[in-house]
């Protein structure tokens, strides 16, 4: 469950203060779909990062799991991206020269679970996103879509609270988006809580709700 | 993650760009092989100086003119004339009685010379010598006979050549014996030639003309000094007082009483083991040092690489501090990369260095020594090395924020 209580995100560059998010707030109950969209320069990478515990609020609280990730140390902030947060990155983000498994296998390999067990969750989750005939594959060897599906294995690999997907689609051809959108649901009717962030009306239709948001601040 | 599976990540990413990792290691493997060979080399030459001197007689002690100073070797020593065969000869009649640690005596006079032979001449090492000398020097002949107690006394005009002086003049594998050889316009007839001892540098026993000490110093030089005296002691364990027996019995013989005024100077072979050993080790040491330059230039040239592979991948430490990589962790990757590219470095290197004075101690004909504390301290060094020239490129890895990392292109 997330709570983003008056989140407000100020950068200072060369004493010119930006304001990236002012007074925002909502909360996003476990086992939604929620999507959030906005044209560009809206703030909402700001607020994606600071969900994803990339990076801290100037004021307000994110409340993830009634743990207030926004007044963290960098390790704690860590541990949270590891254990509770599942990253889906526009450019995919694969480690290079290593094969799906690998990949897939890193972040439980960053939590400490033995070597046998990784592999097995590896395995799992790479069939279930359909790969299971890819799996000693290279990441430069798989094709777009087949990549953003390994980040997704990834990404659900350590079972976080929520999956985090930034553009999911946005380097992908339409047809293997509508996949993805696919595996989405799927993985939201097993009961994993989806927040994505968008701007192509047609993908976030996909979603149960859309927040709007625009120079920083939620359309209403 | 466990420090194991760190280890492969980083041979992983190593092994990404091998001509990269080769060339950056490259530096530490020259640094730590010239390290090496040269520790090696000097071990080997101290070694081999060594074996020369032991080789002449480990108890023996060496009387020659000129005064004493502290320190040992001077050039002044041996130019002097202060010594004579009355000298030698009182001793000699003292050994085992008077001198109870004086087990024989030997009176020499040297001088570089030509020899003619025929049509062929060589500039060797002429030492008058008596009897004794085959005993306490260790000198065996090869054929025919050493130069006789009769031979001092009647100044016979004789001569024992060493093999190389043989060799020189007569040609490989001929037996000079009762051929004649011309020194200083007197002809010396060959009586013998000795056993060849090995070794070369300073006064090869093979590369002299034995000749009685008595024809030397009338009939080829016309002195009456003697060079050095030859002193045997019963044994190695009472140097010192043989050291002492002679030095009071020669001060008397010289009528000095206060031993800072002696004219001479008594050296054991330690003593010469001593001031050679000291020389060659600080030569070593500071041949080393020069190498062990180039082992931080090595270490700079591992940080550059580092500092230009964190700069690439930054993408890669964005992803991993996302994906839960505490700073921690990446600080002990970048580290555990840096180590392997030095450790790795300073293991070939050791090879290479080991390679090199192997090489060179065989043409050279020194005794090849390696010892175990070289190899650890050129291996420690070289982990040393990246601990600390990987740590600064660690900590930049590590602080990178994952947000401007994952954005980088």
């Amino acid at each position: 469950m997330i709570r983003a209580d008056k989140l407000a995100k100020i950068y200072t560059n060369g004493g010119v203060a930006t304001v990236a998010l002012e007074d925002v707030s909502f909360t996003i109950a476990d086992g939604e779909f929620v999507a959030i969209m906005g044209p560009s320069g809206s703030g909402k990478s700001t607020l994606m990062h600071i969900l994803g515990a990339l990076d801290t609020p100037t004021s307000g609280d994110y409340l993830l799991d009634g743990q207030n990730v926004g007044k963290m140390n960098q390790d704690a902030l860590a541990e949270v991206r590891n254990k509770k947060i599942g990253f889906i990155f526009q450019a995919y983000n694969l480690l290079p020269r290593r094969t799906a498994v690998q990949n897939v296998m890193l972040p439980m390999a960053y939590a400490g679970i033995p070597k046998q067990e990784r592999r097995e969750r590896a395995l799992k989750y790479l069939t279930m996103v359909g790969l299971g005939d890819r799996l000693d594959h290279f990441s430069n060897q798989l094709s777009g879509g087949q990549q953003q599906r390994v980040a997704i294995a990834r990404g659900i690999a350590m079972n976080p609270s929520i999956l985090l997907a930034d553009e999911p689609t946005g380097n992908i051809a339409s047809a293997q988006a509508e996949e993805i959108m696919t595996i989405f649901k799927e993985l939201n009717t097993q009961g994993h809580t989806i927040v994505m962030i968008t701007h192509e009306p047609d993908i976030a239709q996909h979603a149960q709700r859309i927040i709007h948001i625009k120079d920083g601040r939620l359309v209403a | 993650m466990s420090l194991l599976e760190l280890l492969g990540e980083a041979v992983g990413s190593l092994t990404l760009n091998k001509l990269r990792t080769a060339l950056a290691t490259l530096g530490i493997i020259i640094g730590t092989g010239s390290v090496i060979a040269l520790i090696s080399l000097g071990q080997a030459s101290q070694k081999s100086v060594a074996a020369q001197i032991q080789a002449l007689g480990s108890n023996l002690l060496t009387v020659m003119p000129g005064s004493q100073t502290s320190g040992g070797v001077r050039g002044a020593a041996g130019s002097s004339t202060s010594l004579t065969y009355a000298d030698a000869q009182a001793l000699l009649a003292q050994a085992g009685t008077g001198l109870s640690h004086v087990k024989s005596v030997s009176a020499e006079v040297n001088r570089r010379a030509q020899v003619v032979a025929g049509r062929n001449n060589t500039n060797t090492q002429i030492m008058g010598v008596t009897p004794a000398y085959a005993d306490i020097r260790k000198v065996s002949v090869a054929s025919g006979v050493f130069i006789a107690e009769r031979d001092v006394h009647s100044m016979a005009k004789v001569a024992v050549l060493g093999p190389t002086v043989a060799a020189d003049l007569f040609g490989e594998g001929v037996d000079p014996v009762g051929q004649s050889v011309k020194v200083a316009n007197q002809s010396l007839k060959v009586i013998g030639v000795t056993v060849a001892k090995g070794g070369s540098g300073f006064q090869s026993p093979d590369d002299m003309l034995f000749v009685p000490i008595t024809t030397a110093q009338k009939q080829l030089f016309g002195v009456d000094y003697v060079s050095t005296i030859s002193i045997e002691a019963s044994s190695a364990d009472v140097m010192v007082e043989a050291q002492t027996e002679v030095g009071y019995l020669l001060l008397a013989e010289h009528k000095l009483t206060d031993p800072a005024q002696a004219d001479f100077t008594i050296m054991s072979q330690q003593d010469i083991l001593g001031a050679a050993s000291q020389i060659t080790g600080t030569l070593t040491a500071l041949l080393s040092g020069i190498a062990a330059i180039s082992l931080v230039v090595g270490g700079i040239g591992i940080m550059n690489i580092m500092l230009v592979t964190v700069t690439e991948r930054t993408r890669e430490i964005g992803l991993r501090k996302a994906l839960g990589a505490k700073k921690r962790v990446v600080v002990w990757q970048f580290l555990i990369e840096a180590v392997i590219l030095t450790f790795a470095g300073g293991v070939l290197g050791t090879l290479l260095g080991a390679a090199i004075s192997y090489l060179v101690s065989t043409v050279a004909s020194l005794p090849f020594t390696l010892s175990p504390q070289s190899i650890a301290l050129a291996l420690g060094v070289s982990g040393i090395i990246g601990l600390v020239f990987g740590w600064y490129p660690a900590q930049k890895a590590a602080a990178l924020q994952p947000i401007e990392a994952l954005r980088y292109e």
